[in-house]
């Protein structure tokens, strides 16, 4: 997922809950079912799930341009001399 | 939110959170209910009432008890429990309470009834002090919510009184 894709994620995870919540609580409190506003809210939660959690394509809409590979060369990584001591030393 | 675990982690928090705001504004709404409970008990018969061996009074009843607790049910109610309980003073305990019968209501209509009763629990004083005693007669009720604080009320009907001699 890209970070366009992401931050549309969080607002419609945010957005969506929100609204299950309010839409659960109205109906249920006007027709004076606790059961129904449980399973409006049930019902809205898995529906959010389905819509964020899985990577849709949608969400990949603007993905990262990484650069040139012969862009990359002309920056050459510093070199890392190795130590004489017994230091472990990674290499990027 | 690059992962599907932080998605679904960060999902099933805030839907929690949600959850519990829902409970407590549905418990909050318990605050609009207009509640006019009402209530009435006749004792039709002292059965016995007599001392006990170790010293103490026991009266064994027989009541009839009328009850309309129907306003105290809400869309967050689970159940209501009532009791009924004698109060009295004695020179030893400013207030003696009684439990003398109870019920858990379920539901609505089930919330006015009429029982004729003897009583379930027995009424034993500490001490022999019941002889031709004043005492009240009071339905407490606790309601129990769905989700939220349980509250509990009473009617006091007074104007009871043991005979004055065993029988």
């Amino acid at each position: 997922m890209d970070w366009q894709g992401q931050k549309l994620v969080e607002q419609l995870m945010q957005i969506l809950l929100v609204i299950s919540g309010v839409v659960a609580l109205v109906v249920g409190y006007t027709t004076e079912s606790f059961r129904t506003m449980m399973l409006i809210y049930a019902g809205g939660v898995v529906l959010t799930t389905l819509v964020t959690v899985p990577n849709w394509p949608f969400y990949n809409l603007h993905p990262l341009k990484w650069l040139d590979p012969s862009e990359a060369e002309k920056h050459p990584k510093p070199q890392v001399v190795p130590a004489a001591s017994k230091k472990k030393v990674s290499k990027k | 939110m690059h992962s599907f675990g932080y998605r679904a982690n960060a999902l099933l928090t805030f839907a929690v959170t949600i959850l519990a705001f829902i409970c407590a504004i549905a418990s909050f709404s318990d605050k609009f209910s207009n509640q006019t409970p009402s209530a009435q008990i006749q004792i039709l018969n002292i059965n016995w009432f007599q001392k006990q061996p170790h010293g103490n009074d026991e009266v064994s009843l027989t009541l009839n008890v009328t009850a309309d607790l129907q306003s105290l049910f809400t869309w967050n109610t689970k159940q209501v429990f009532a009791f009924v309980a004698a109060e009295y003073e004695t020179s030893k305990n400013a207030l003696n309470q009684v439990s003398l019968w109870d019920a858990i209501i379920p539901e609505k209509e089930h919330a006015k009834f009429w029982i004729q009763i003897s009583n379930k629990y027995r009424f034993i004083d500490q001490g022999h002090n019941l002889r031709g005693k004043d005492f009240n007669l009071t339905l407490h009720w606790h309601v129990m919510p769905k989700t939220g604080k349980m509250f509990a009320d009473k009617i006091v009907m007074s104007g009871y009184q043991l005979p004055n001699a065993y029988r």
